[in-house]
């Protein structure tokens, strides 16, 4: 599903290279659910941003579902996310001149023509907006601005919006960071459940120690390289 | 087309509407003066079209500056002989005395036949008396009445002929515009004209007749018919089209320069457009990586936020043209002194659409550029602060930047009054903008540089805060400054002229130029002067002379060859010369080619000023440009009717920026002495009882001497010139307008970011008062750089004018300046308290919450 060779990244800070993934060799599966740990600073967030085709490597490749990102355009990776791949962040970034339901059609509206993907009409749309919504207990919040809603009800917007296209993959940059325990305990189970309808691969950096049980498997980073790859028991008895 | 890009702009409407809102009213302000102006002009031009026969009187004119020659009155005589109506007016310019009060007055003199106008309706005061003035009374303008302190009933001396002054005329269809600030008129019967003796020589006189043709005959016929005795005649013909056109030539004249003040203010408010996308895409960078992240092409994004500020161009422009319409309907009362006829204003349908089209397309253009950065923003912007990418080499910018300058170009080219003067224009605007920008940097990085860290800490604040990232103190400055600059060019340059015009000081300067003097007149004219004048008057005669021949080729012969691409202009050649002849060169003179007549004095012999069989004239170097001639070229005169040859032996500069006695043509002595002239009269005669006491003593006893009282026409010519200013600054204020508007969007664009940052310093502990002090300071610091900005740059174009164009001493009006400066802090102060108010509200708690997302 997902492939890393030899991903490189380096960044020029203050007039002096600094590189902060070395080489990192990976393979994740379909439908697997991985998480990325470490301490700040260890290359989790840039990990995930060329994995995701938001970034090129320095040096090495990243093969997502048999397509080599490296030979993709910016403008053809973006049509590649469309379709493949959805997001969640810890700010949330929600758009925020749009209603909730309005930020949850805004990828269905790009998979529309053009894209490749399957066109919605605009009702069909919009119904699938409303479904996604009620999905994550917004239903009645839908023409709700960010503003209006709580942290926890936005990331759950944001949890529709990743949803809509039903991507093969969907990466997560600290889901539940900017969450109290609850609340991010929910946004959790949610994420899951959600994986697990759709049998999406998961990607998500955190510091979370009880999202990361949730996991198959647990990437450990530090200093740009991976450290551990540990996989939960196959039992799936848990934490 | 892909539809997401319109479905987004769509939806987000209301929240670009809030944060480019303000800012595209800066767009409206330039759209409103250009509305207001085109269409006040196509109401002109409508009104002048549709009364063109009564603002000419009749349906031909025909005029001359001497009594019409036989062959034109024999014209005249066949058109009343077919039909048609003649009326003659005679005008020239006279001394009038009242007798009840002594006091003298230089007014517009008219003989009137009855019959004059055809078409239009005279107004009088009591009404109905035009016809009056065919039983010897006289009507007069109602200011005349003021200034001799007279009322109806009181006898006015014209001449050597009194009238008694029967009323006022209020208004004459054919008196157009600012004719009748030139002087006062007089109106009286023709056939008393004779009675006051004026019509002698050497005195200026225009001599019209005004025909009424039968109905359905062509006036241009007519013209046609008589070409050729009409051109050897050198008398005006003119009929109502040529008359609209010709007055419509001024309103359109002055309409291009407005027009281009308006054009500027567009610009400014596309700077502002500019300033506003910047921000606005600044702001939203993170929702457009968002939006790529999610999977939208670089195209799409790009087309949304396009679409978001065409829209908000549109927007603008929509309200400029409401605001442009209402301003039409205003003008008309404005500018009604100097208009020919009443305007009545409707809606231009093209003026309107030209209206949306321009400000919408400034707005597109302006805001091309900032929103070319929304397609180097990074999808990876979403998960890490991503430093911003190189600009060079963007092809796209490079268009983007030619574009704007090609539309910069073709709107100053549409808009001025020549290709010329629109290449100059936008030269200036390029320029000017070039420098303002740099001044304005300078400034802003001086004050980084050397601000005093000894200050307090929220004035410190307050001025740092011009300078926080993705701040707009330059394009600010640059707006603000930009008013202030046309502000202060005007101010300059208004009382640098008036000043000059008031100069010449001390009482020996000469303030009276008496002309007409007969010779015989002359000795008793210098002798009372003696009696009122500080030292020796200067005494210089005067020929009138017509202009014959130039090497032999006759004035009528090259003014029908149309052919000659190198013929004199025709001014040099139509004109009635008043040449003088004298010895000496005088000091405001100087010598530019040939040699001056030898040894210095006169020849009364008259055979040494024989040069080549010639008598020798010295000629003004530009008047010898047009007439094409230069030394040793011979120019036939025509005196009295005599032809006198001469030669051009000389070419002269004359400074006739003073007040003085100075000719285009100079005779050596002893040529014209035994011609019929007259003299003119300079002298100097401090104090205003003096000059008042002396007229009525010369007017009594010399009736026919005309006298310029300088003091006179310096209050008339800054009459005039503060209501060419006053409308002029009218769009220096609509340029400073857009300037605070910009100013005002700058502000309101940073309203989040400044709510942030006061709820922030609220929870370290500010108290409302140091916050208020810390906007304070940020907005004196700003209003004090674009007003030194625009103020340093508006003193070296006054300079730039008074001195190198104008050719005047330059003195920068510092006080002005000054004032300017504050107002500009004061107005700055004002807008950014009123534009940022609105972001005061809310706990800091709900400010921070709100932040969040």
């Amino acid at each position: 599903m997902i492939e890393a060779r030899g991903l490189t990244r380096t960044f020029r800070s203050g007039g002096r290279p600094l590189e902060v993934l070395k080489g990192v060799e990976l393979e994740i599966a379909s439908g697997e659910f991985v998480a990325v740990a470490g301490p700040s600073g260890s290359g989790k967030t840039t990990l995930l941003g060329l994995l995701a085709g938001l970034d090129r490597p320095t040096a090495g490749r990243v093969i997502v579902d048999g397509q080599d990102l490296d030979a993709l355009t910016e403008d053809e990776r973006a049509r590649f996310r469309v379709n493949r791949i959805g997001f969640v962040f810890q700010t949330f970034h929600l758009l925020p001149t749009l209603t909730a339901l309005e930020n949850v059609l805004v990828p269905l509206e790009l998979a529309g023509k053009g894209a490749g993907g399957p066109a919605h009409s605009p009702r069909e749309a919009r119904a699938r907006a409303s479904v996604l919504l009620d999905r994550v207990g917004l239903g009645d919040r839908a023409h709700h601005y960010p503003v209006q809603l709580s942290g926890g009800e936005r990331q759950r917007v944001a949890l529709a919006r990743a949803f809509a296209n039903r991507p093969r993959i969907l990466f997560a940059d600290e889901p539940t960071g900017n969450l109290d325990r609850e609340t991010g305990a929910r946004v959790a189970q949610l994420i899951e459940q959600l994986n697990r309808d759709a049998d999406t691969t998961l990607v998500l950096v955190t510091h979370d120690a009880e999202l990361a049980g949730r996991a198959d498997r647990i990437l450990r980073l530090e200093q740009g390289r991976i450290v551990r790859d540990g996989r939960r028991p196959a039992d799936g008895s848990g934490s | 087309m892909d539809s997401f890009p319109v479905r987004m702009a769509r939806r987000q409407w209301l929240a670009t509407l809030r944060h480019l809102g303000v800012y595209m009213t800066s767009i409206s302000v330039g759209v409103g003066a250009l509305v207001a102006l085109h269409s006040f002009r196509d109401d002109v031009v409508r009104s002048i079209q549709t009364e063109n026969r009564t603002l000419l009187g009749a349906d031909v004119r025909i005029g001359a500056n001497r009594a019409l020659p036989d062959s034109v009155t024999a014209i005249v005589d066949s058109l009343v002989a077919s039909g048609s109506d003649a009326a003659r007016v005679t005008g020239l310019v006279s001394m009038a005395l009242a007798d009840a009060t002594g006091r003298t007055r230089l007014v517009q003199l008219r003989g009137v036949e009855p019959g004059f106008p055809y078409y239009g309706r005279v107004t009088t005061d009591p009404p109905g008396l035009w016809g009056a003035l065919a039983q010897g009374f006289a009507l007069v303008d109602p200011a005349l009445m003021a200034q001799l302190g007279i009322g109806t009933g009181d006898t006015l001396r014209l001449g050597s002929a009194g009238f008694e002054v029967a009323g006022t005329v209020a208004g004459l269809p054919t008196d157009v515009g600012l004719q009748a600030a030139t002087g006062p008129r007089v109106f009286v019967a023709q056939e008393r004209l004779a009675e006051t003796g004026l019509l002698g020589t050497g005195s200026l006189s225009q001599h019209n007749t005004y025909v009424r043709l039968p109905e359905g005959a062509d006036p241009d016929d007519i013209e046609e018919a008589h070409e050729e005795v009409l051109r050897a005649a050198r008398v005006s013909f003119r009929t109502p089209d040529e008359h609209a056109r010709s007055l419509t030539r001024s309103t359109d004249f002055l309409a291009d320069y407005l027009g281009l003040i308006g054009l500027a203010a567009l610009l400014l408010g596309g700077i502002g457009v500019g300033s506003a996308v910047n921000v606005y895409v600044r702001a939203n960078f993170t929702s457009i990586a968002v939006l790529r992240c999610v999977g939208a092409t670089r195209r799409q994004v790009f087309a949304t936020y396009l679409l978001q500020s065409v829209w908000m161009g549109l927007l603008g422009s929509v309200l400029g043209v409401v605001a442009g319409l209402v301003v039409q309907r205003f003008l008309p009362l404005l500018v009604r002194d100097v208009l020919p006829v009443e305007v009545a204003s409707s809606i231009s349908p093209g003026s309107v659409v030209f209206g949306l089209v321009l400000g919408t397309w400034v707005a597109f253009i302006f805001a091309l550029l900032p929103l070319l950065d929304v397609r180097r923003v990074s999808p990876l912007q979403t998960l890490r602060v991503v430093a911003e990418g190189r600009r060079r080499g963007d092809r796209a910018r490079v268009w983007a930047v030619a574009a704007l300058g090609a539309t910069v170009l073709t709107l100053t080219l549409f808009e001025a009054p020549s290709p010329r003067a629109g290449v100059a224009f936008a030269g200036a605007l390029a320029a000017m903008t070039g420098l303002l920008w740099l001044v304005a940097l300078g400034l802003t990085r001086g004050t980084i540089r050397f601000f005093p860290r000894r200050v307090g800490y929220t004035i410190r604040q307050g001025v740092a805060n011009l300078f926080r990232p993705g701040n707009q103190t330059v394009a600010v400055t640059l707006a603000l400054g930009f008013g202030v600059l046309v502000v202060g060019v005007i101010g300059q340059l208004q009382r640098n002229l008036v000043r000059e015009l008031s100069l010449e000081g001390g009482d020996s300067a000469a303030n009276m130029l008496l002309f007409d003097i007969q010779p015989d007149q002359e000795a008793a004219v210098v002798a009372l002067l003696g009696e009122y004048a500080v030292g020796a008057p200067e005494v210089a005669p005067m020929v009138t002379a017509r202009l014959d021949a130039v090497n032999g080729r006759r004035v009528t012969a090259i003014l029908a060859d149309s052919l000659d691409d190198d013929r004199p202009e025709r001014w040099t050649l139509r004109r009635e010369y008043r040449n003088t002849y004298r010895a000496e060169m005088k000091e405001s003179e100087a010598l530019v080619a040939g040699e001056w007549w030898g040894g210095g004095g006169a020849r009364p012999d008259g055979e040494g000023a024989q040069r080549d069989g010639l008598p020798r004239v010295s000629m003004e170097e530009e008047l010898a440009g047009d007439l094409r001639v230069g030394v040793g070229d011979e120019v036939t005169w025509l005196v009295a009717g005599t032809e006198v040859p001469t030669v051009v032996s000389n070419l002269r500069s004359v400074d006739w920026a003073g007040f003085d006695t100075n000719f285009f043509v100079v005779f050596e002595p002893g040529v014209l002495e035994e011609m019929p002239r007259t003299s003119i009269v300079l002298a100097s005669v401090p104090g205003d009882d003096d000059r008042a006491r002396f007229q009525e003593a010369l007017v009594r006893a010399h009736p026919n001497v005309t006298v310029l009282d300088l003091v006179t026409i310096r209050a008339t010519i800054e009459a005039i010139l503060s209501r060419v200013v006053a409308a002029i600054r009218m769009l220096a204020a609509i340029c400073t307008a857009a300037g605070l508007i910009v100013m005002a969007g700058s502000i309101a664009s940073t309203r989040a970011q400044r709510r942030r940052e006061g709820a922030l310093l609220r929870t370290l502990g500010a108290r409302f008062a140091q916050i208020r002090r810390i906007l304070l300071s940020e907005y004196v610091a700003l209003g004090t750089l674009a007003g030194l900005a625009g103020t340093v740059l508006s003193l070296g174009a006054g300079w730039l004018l008074t001195a190198r164009l104008f050719g005047m001493d330059y003195r920068p009006a510092l006080g002005f300046a000054a004032l300017t400066w504050l107002a500009v802090v004061g107005l700055t102060v004002l807008t950014g308290l009123v534009s940022g108010r609105a972001g005061g509200g809310g706990t800091p708690l709900q400010v921070l919450r709100a932040a969040g997302d």
